[in-house]
């Protein structure tokens, strides 16, 4: 049933397809989060601290995109940017939707992150005469990252099994890959199995990671 | 840009998308169930003093929930009838939402589970109830009150992850949505039309689960 | 006559810490006993060891003739089957420090509960029976409301009703006062007197020594998992034997 030899054997003929498929996926995942995480931010910050209308339409964008499937967000983004006129190569177009994807939901990490710090530290920081600025800068955020810190990481690992959405537009990542490679071997047992293997070691590293960044950003005497 | 919007072809072809829409809440409904019925039981093994039952439970979930969804849909799809199970596109999907449920909804449990005051357990006990009858009777119906929060996020995003069955051709929502957007060329239209019904529905879904909560709610 | 329960040689061992260290006590039908001693006496774990809510490693509790929870055949001491073990937990009704009602059911449901389940009365019979408990704890009209919506005092007269109603032939009240505000202490005290005075057999593990005064025919002194002084509540608080007993008197608030 899973034939060892032959799958060594095309493993290795295939080595350099699964190393960029894996760089490829490494990639994705990395681009995506970094700038999920920087509009996330600005979305988390706009759903705590905007006024009336910056929140509504914000909060409206978090909604679409967290009731929208991420494969939704990756076809339309695929289609619907060549169609108003911007290029994007299907990496582009997987890696934006992704971003988008991640940004809503380092939006809500960050806003509930926010809103968790109690009313008083920022009355306590007022009193003692720090501006918003100074406040947030010294106050809040280290309080806030403590929260979000951990939840990130495991959002690093939903962006890396989300990469693999990549694969239906076209994107040589590590499932488009192994798909390519299986429809030469047809060994598709052994590399679909390998493929989950190589998934799981990096996602449960994450995992892993995540509750290390837990343990160390919790607060003596706190939780 | 010189793209006017015009919703005529998808209009057209709404009723194919709700369709879609009626195959992906199938789905969905399917595989929640029985990954209710399995994730509830994995719940239990979780939380066992044994460890030939909390050990590969743990194994199951760890497992499951590090591995991309859609690499296990196309394994089940077309690795598995090289082991001599072939399924049908939609049996192979249910299956593997059913297996992804499982281990989402284990955790849920497993949480929902642990805010269960172990007084409950010893005053059924006292009364000669059988730690199953405690089960049945107590134990799960509050549990399943704590946990419709968290069950009520789960179930929407099992319910988009439905969209990957589009990737083996199974002709739900997100299927129909890309076969309207090749042979329309209306390809805005149909994205918004699609994402709005996955929207609304994931909306629907939410809103009937806040009001089951508070139709649920103990009166204190 | 002979004694409803019996306890011989009663040990019972949390990991490597003994908390029973030889238990030999007997209580006639109709007793009240009262259990006192300090935190980590054991006087709680005495209680819990009888209903079985705590296994134990060695000794025989006999209840009404029956040996509770362990049965040894061919010289081999095993525990009895969980069936066997739920039937004879029946047999006795227990009370806890705080209340365990179920909160998803009306003071009525949770007293209907066990007769529905165990006794396989209709829902009818069990909801007349329970109101009738009810009654005697003197919430009939708090039937339908849930345990949140209940005062501390009232919850715990409703689960002494629910522990009743199965008409257990012992009682046991483990520190059923000790979660309650001091106003509420009362009403809760008043239900276990009339039980006592309809002729109840209970042990009930308490702080209140002048309740225990009042209503226990005998008192038992746990000191160190061992029983350290027993017997008449007006000689053992009035002239205690033992210097731990003395102590231990000196050192709880007699109000």
């Amino acid at each position: 049933m899973f034939d060892l030899q032959s799958f060594l054997n095309e493993l290795w003929i295939a080595r350099w397809a699964v190393l960029f498929g894996l760089g490829t996926t490494v990639a994705i995942s990395a681009l995506a989060i970094v700038f999920g995480s920087i509009v996330g931010t600005l979305v988390g910050l706009a759903l705590t601290y905007g006024g009336r209308f910056l929140r509504l339409a914000v909060r409206a964008y978090t909604d679409f995109v967290r009731g929208t499937p991420v494969l939704v967000l990756v076809l339309a983004s695929y289609y619907v940017m060549s169609t108003v006129g911007i290029n994007l190569t299907p990496f582009q177009a997987g890696v934006l939707a992704l971003a988008v994807f991640c940004s809503s939901h380092v939006g809500e990490i960050v806003r509930g992150a926010l809103q968790a710090i109690p009313k008083g530290q920022m009355e306590a920081a007022k009193a003692i005469g720090l501006t918003f600025r100074q406040t947030f800068l010294w106050v809040l955020l280290p309080q806030a990252l403590r929260q979000i810190l951990p939840t990130w990481v495991n959002t690093a690992a939903e962006m890396v099994k989300a990469s693999t959405l990549l694969s239906v537009i076209g994107v040589s990542e590590l499932l488009l890959r192994t798909q390519e490679i299986i429809s030469r071997n047809f060994l598709s047992l052994e590399f679909y199995f390998f493929a989950g293997a190589l998934y799981f070691v990096i996602n449960f590293g994450i995992e892993l990671f995540g509750k290390y960044v837990e343990r160390k950003t919790a607060v003596a005497g706190q939780g | 840009m010189g793209y006017t919007l015009n919703f005529d072809a998808v209009w057209r072809s709404l009723e194919l998308l709700l369709q879609g829409l009626a195959l992906s809440l199938a789905l969905a409904v399917v595989a929640i169930l029985i990954g209710a019925v399995l994730g509830l039981a994995l719940a239990f093994a979780l939380k066992s003093k044994a460890w030939w039952l909390n050990r590969p439970a743990l194994v199951y979930v760890t497992i499951v929930r590090n591995l991309p969804i859609l690499v296990l849909v196309l394994f089940s799809y077309f690795a598995l009838p090289q082991m001599g199970i072939a399924l049908g596109k939609i049996e192979s999907f249910v299956a593997t939402l059913a297996v992804y449920a499982t281990a989402y909804l284990a955790e849920v449990f497993r949480a929902g589970l642990q805010t269960i005051p172990r007084g409950l357990t010893e005053a059924g006990l006292a009364i000669g109830l059988t730690r199953g009858q405690i089960r049945r009777s107590i134990i799960i119906p509050l549990m399943l009150r704590n946990t419709l929060p968290s069950l009520s996020s789960t179930l929407i995003s099992l319910f988009k992850d439905t969209s990957l069955a589009a990737a083996i051709s199974v002709p739900e929502l997100t299927f129909e949505a890309r076969k309207i957007n090749v042979e329309t060329f209306r390809v805005i239209e149909t994205w918004i039309v699609a994402s709005l019904l996955y929207v609304a529905t994931c909306s629907v879904i939410a809103a009937l689960l806040r009001a089951l909560e508070r139709r649920l709610a103990i009166p204190r | 006559m002979s004694s409803l329960l019996e306890i011989q040689g009663l040990h019972k061992r949390f990991g490597t810490t003994e908390v029973l260290k030889g238990v030999d006590c007997a209580v006639r039908q109709s007793e009240v006993v009262a259990i006192i001693g300090s935190s980590g006496s054991g006087k709680t774990t005495l209680l819990r060891c009888i209903n079985m809510l705590e296994d134990f490693q060695a000794g025989r509790i006999v209840l009404d003739g029956e040996e509770i929870g362990y049965e040894t055949r061919d010289g081999v001491r095993r525990r009895k089957s969980e069936k066997e073990i739920a039937r004879q937990r029946a047999l006795t009704g227990m009370a806890f420090q705080q209340f365990n009602l179920f909160p998803h059911l009306t003071a009525a449901e949770n007293v209907m509960l066990g007769l529905v389940k165990l006794k396989r009365m209709s829902r009818d019979e069990a909801r007349t029976l329970a109101m009738r408990w009810l009654d005697r704890v003197g919430l009939a009209e708090r039937a339908d409301h849930f345990p949140g919506q209940l005062s501390g005092g009232q919850q715990q007269r409703v689960a002494i009703a629910r522990a009743i109603a199965m008409q257990p032939k012992l009682m046991l009240f483990d520190e059923v006062t000790s979660a309650l505000d001091p106003e509420l202490v009362g009403e809760v005290l008043q239900v276990i007197k009339g039980l006592a005075a309809d002729g109840m057999t209970m042990m009930l593990v308490t702080h209140e020594m002048r309740f225990a005064h009042e209503v226990a025919g005998r008192v038992i002194f746990m000191n160190g998992g061992v029983i350290g002084e027993e017997g008449n509540p007006k000689k053992m608080f009035l002239a205690p034997q033992t210097e731990r007993l003395a102590e231990f008197l000196k050192s709880s608030s007699f109000n």
